[in-house]
């Protein structure tokens, strides 16, 4: 879960470059250094929309504790050229340990690589770079060299050996600076919240992953057609998001369960399709990774500005199930309750993620997982195939037995019109209204359902009178600050059906409520104002870019003073 | 399920003298034909758009997937990726398919995707009453076009040929025979066929005279030649007033979207212990 105290072992790098330079898998091999050494990692990648040349960085944090957020400075900074330095003199400290290509940045103190020497001897490629700054770096961090041996090789699977020998050439002429201490646990899982929600729709029973490619979902795209091949899953990337949907509507009518995954813009274009799904009460989930807008936005940059949009989408009125899990964890649960969910009661449902989450890189700890089971049927509501199947038979629960076609004897019709129990349009006023509450009562047992469940969390003092209200990747940096104030934190993860009765619970007691969000309007303050709670400080942030620790503790500090 | 009544008790809403009814004839017989060949009707799915070709959905007692405007093929490609079993159908109309929905008709040809289109071109929005659409001549004068249309009509065939489509045919409402044959061969296809009807709509454009001055059977005409059925394709452009030729210009075995998909046959591991394993990659 997420503790309170500023752990003891609690160390930051960042490693800087040009995009093309690797930064991205140099982190996350450092992060997996810090792994074998028994911390809790996480890791932020910050880079533009562009292919090559431009300013990519990674800030990898690892503590004794689970994390799910950078700090503002770093121990230490690697830099694989000289905006890595002068970029990001805002997070160095006069301890900071900088590690640096002496051909590429100019440095006087620190360690400096001669990365261009090393590679020349070793008859390395350019992009082995990183191996040489990953070598003198855990040397400086006093890293036991088996520790890097081992990582290399379960992870650096290309060209294992002569990338170690980079490294090691980095790591003999380097001298120790810091030691981060061993701590001695056991390696977990180091996933990204797009792997994390990948794996919990195959958890959740998916059959089939349709998308077409948008940050921050891209890289389910690809990791989910990467695992295709050992498992009961197609994946399929159609012409465009109109595509998209309706091909997972046409799965999901033949008895496949399918998911979508995209960002705002592709949404857009899934409205339609939504609004078909929830007449036609034909389930399917949606993966939507927020990004900066409106429009195309900052493409590769964070932003928690879509809540309002995914709340309405969609033309008429018919429930929807919205998840917005806040770290790995919470990703793998609740995407694969979200595919059990949308098929037990035939709605849409939504992971509502953000960049943060979805390209964000944590440790993935299956004790955490709260287990959840669903029932997939309700009782009492078996199909009755063959000759009379009902598609839209009215029951009291308002869910109608499901088949499938290929069902012998049995004709299965469904339809974007307003239709009679058959699924053949109607423009009967008696039916449309019986229909429109058939679909509006499945929101109460979706919201039952909910209310089983943990849906709205807490974490911090949870006595304290102030509390922080937080949704998606921003728990944990909540979950932090919260810690090092003595307060409260509340985090909606489900958002639609509205969990009322539990965000009333979490509240008991709290006279100062602090919303803490990614956008500029206070998006999920004005969700509850319509429940009648009212937010009353507000620390809003719409660059783009997530809070770091130290920057979100003085703004709650601010509005406490 | 055998020798059932084809029909559901949705009271009929097509104008009198609608194409609509020919087809809906036309399937009506196709199906049972099928059905009493050994191809079970429960296998059968029938995908349509909004308008009033859609209605298909309603009329015709097979499952049926009642689809949003321009998206009967997303869905139709979705429901035979799932079940390779089932056969598809979708009808829809020339607004439908060639305005709203035109990208996915090109990317169903593209893939040949083994499912059956059958558009009913009546050359206007019906449902709507009586605007242009991309099939409908210069100058026609809807109720969105009251000077008349200022753009030249798309030739369907010409672009399905030069999609990739697999098997290209043409039909009239008034050429049942024809019509039921075409039908029945696309349907046996394997592989994306692709059937333009020109459907009369009798409220909105009764183009029946027109029709019946100038089309023709393909007769000796070899339906395997590209080069051959791209000429006679381009021989009415929808616009001007050549003779108009029926049947089937072009038809070719390729394999399907779903035979290469399947190539590979889905690996049955189990979910759980597979997501262990990958959770241990990444250790
Ligand atoms: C997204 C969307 N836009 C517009 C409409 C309105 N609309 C309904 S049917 C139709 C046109 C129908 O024309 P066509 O596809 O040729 O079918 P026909 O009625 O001629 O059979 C339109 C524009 C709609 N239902 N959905
Ligand atoms: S408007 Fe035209 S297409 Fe529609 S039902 Fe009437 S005749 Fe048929
Ligand atoms: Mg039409």
């Amino acid at each position: 879960m997420c503790q309170g105290v500023v752990p003891l072992n609690d160390i930051s790098v960042l490693i800087g470059g040009k995009a093309g330079d690797g930064i991205n898998s140099a982190g996350l091999t450092i992060a997996h250094l810090f792994n074998y050494l028994g911390y809790r990692v996480y890791m932020y990648f910050d880079y533009p929309s562009l292919i090559k040349g431009g300013h990519n960085f990674a800030i990898v944090r690892a503590s004794e504790h689970k994390t799910g957020a950078h700090r503002e400075t770093a121990d230490f900074l690697l830099a694989l050229n000289n905006d890595a330095i002068t970029l990001h003199t805002g997070m160095m400290r006069p301890d900071t340990e900088i590690i640096y290509d002496s051909g590429n940045a100019t440095k006087g103190t620190g360690t400096a690589v001669a990365v261009t020497d090393i590679l020349a001897r070793e008859n390395a490629l350019p992009i082995m770079g990183n191996s040489a700054i990953i070598g003198a770096f855990a040397k400086a961090a006093g890293i036991q060299w088996d520790v890097i041996e081992d990582v290399f090789s379960r992870h650096l699977l290309k060209e294992t050996g002569k990338n170690l020998a980079v490294a090691r050439k980095a790591y003999d002429v380097a001298h120790t600076k810091r030691v981060v201490p061993v701590i001695g646990r056991e390696p977990l899982p180091v996933i990204t919240g797009n792997e994390a929600i990948g794996l919990g729709l195959i958890n959740g029973g998916m059959d089939a992953y349709i998308s077409y490619p948008m940050t921050p979902t891209s890289n389910l795209l690809h990791f989910l057609a990467e695992q295709a091949p050992h498992l009961p899953l197609t994946v399929v990337h159609p012409e465009n998001e109109i595509g998209v949907i309706i091909m997972a509507l046409g799965f999901a009518y033949a008895g496949k369960k399918a998911a979508v995954g995209t960002s705002g813009g592709g949404f857009c274009l899934m409205t339609e399709g939504l609004s078909f799904a929830g007449q036609s009460e034909i389930p399917v989930v949606i993966v939507l990774g927020q990004r900066t807008g409106p429009s195309t936005g900052l493409p590769t940059y964070t932003g928690q500005s879509d809540l309002h949009f995914v709340l309405h989408a969609g033309q008429g009125e018919f429930p929807r199930l919205i998840v917005a899990p806040g770290d790995a964890e919470e990703s793998y649960e609740w995407s694969s309750l979200a595919v059990q969910l949308a098929w037990k009661y035939q709605v849409p449902a939504i992971i509502l993620g953000d960049k943060t989450l979805n390209e964000g890189t944590y440790s993935f700890d299956r004790n955490e997982l709260e287990g959840y089971h669903i029932d997939p049927g309700i009782p009492g509501e078996e199909p009755i195939t063959g000759d009379g199947y009902l598609r839209y038979r009215v029951t009291g629960s308002g869910v109608s037995p499901l088949a499938v076609p290929g069902t012998p004897g049995t004709v299965v019709k469904v339809t974007s019109y307003t239709h009679n129990e058959e699924g053949i349009s109607t423009e009967d006023a008696v039916i449309s209204m019986i229909m429109a509450e058939k679909r509006n009562k499945k929101a109460a047992g979706l919201l039952e359902e909910i209310n089983r469940l943990e849906a709205v969390r807490t974490y911090g003092n949870r006595t304290s009178p102030v509390a922080l209200l937080a949704w998606g990747s921003n728990k944990g940096v909540a979950c932090e600050v919260a810690g090092m104030l003595g307060l409260r934190v509340i985090q909606p993860v489900v958002l639609s059906p509205f969990p009322l009765r539990q965000m009333k619970e979490a509240l008991s007691g709290v006279k100062r409520l602090i919303s803490v969000e990614d956008n500029i309007e206070g998006q999920l303050g004005i969700l509850l104002a319509t429940h009648g709670i009212r937010v009353d400080d507000q620390v809003l942030k719409y660059d783009g870019r997530p809070f770091p620790v130290g920057e979100l503790r003085e703004k709650v500090m601010e509005v406490l003073k | 399920m055998t020798g059932r009544n084809l029909v559901t008790t949705a009271p009929n809403t097509w104008c009198p003298g609608c194409g609509n009814f020919s087809l809906q004839f036309a399937l009506k017989s196709v199906l049972g034909e099928l059905e009493q060949s050994g191809v079970s009707l429960d296998d059968v799915v029938l995908v349509t758009g909004i308008g009033c070709h859609a209605k298909m959905s309603d009329y015709l007692d097979v499952n049926s997937f009642y689809s949003i405007h321009g998206r009967t093929i997303p869905a139709a490609i979705g429901i035979k990726l799932a079940n390779p079993r089932l056969k598809v159908i979708c009808c829809a109309g020339d607004g439908d398919c060639y305005a709203e929905g035109l990208d996915h008709l090109i990317f169903a040809a593209k893939r040949n995707a083994d499912i059956t289109v059958i558009v009913h071109n009546n050359r206007v929005y019906g449902l709507t009453t009586g605007q242009y659409t991309p099939t409908s001549p210069l100058g026609f004068r809807g109720r969105s076009t009251p000077g008349g249309t200022t753009e030249l009509p798309i030739n369907p065939l010409e672009l399905m040929l030069a999609s990739g489509a697999t098997f290209v045919a043409r039909g009239y409402t008034k050429k049942m025979e024809q019509l039921r044959s075409l039908v029945t061969q696309g349907l046996l296809h394997r592989g994306f066929s692709f059937i333009d009807v020109l459907q009369i709509c009798a409220t909105y454009n009764n183009m029946t005279g027109y029709y019946n001055d100038r089309i023709y059977d393909l007769e000796d005409h070899d339906v395997s030649g590209f080069e051959h059925a791209f000429r006679k394709a381009r021989e009415w452009d929808y616009n001007n007033d050549a003779r108009i030729a029926l049947g089937l210009f072009y038809q070719q075995e390729m394999p399907t979207y779903e035979d290469r998909i399947f190539a590979r046959p889905p690996d049955n591991t189990d979910r759980r212990k597979r997501i262990d394993e990958i959770l241990k990659e990444k250790m």
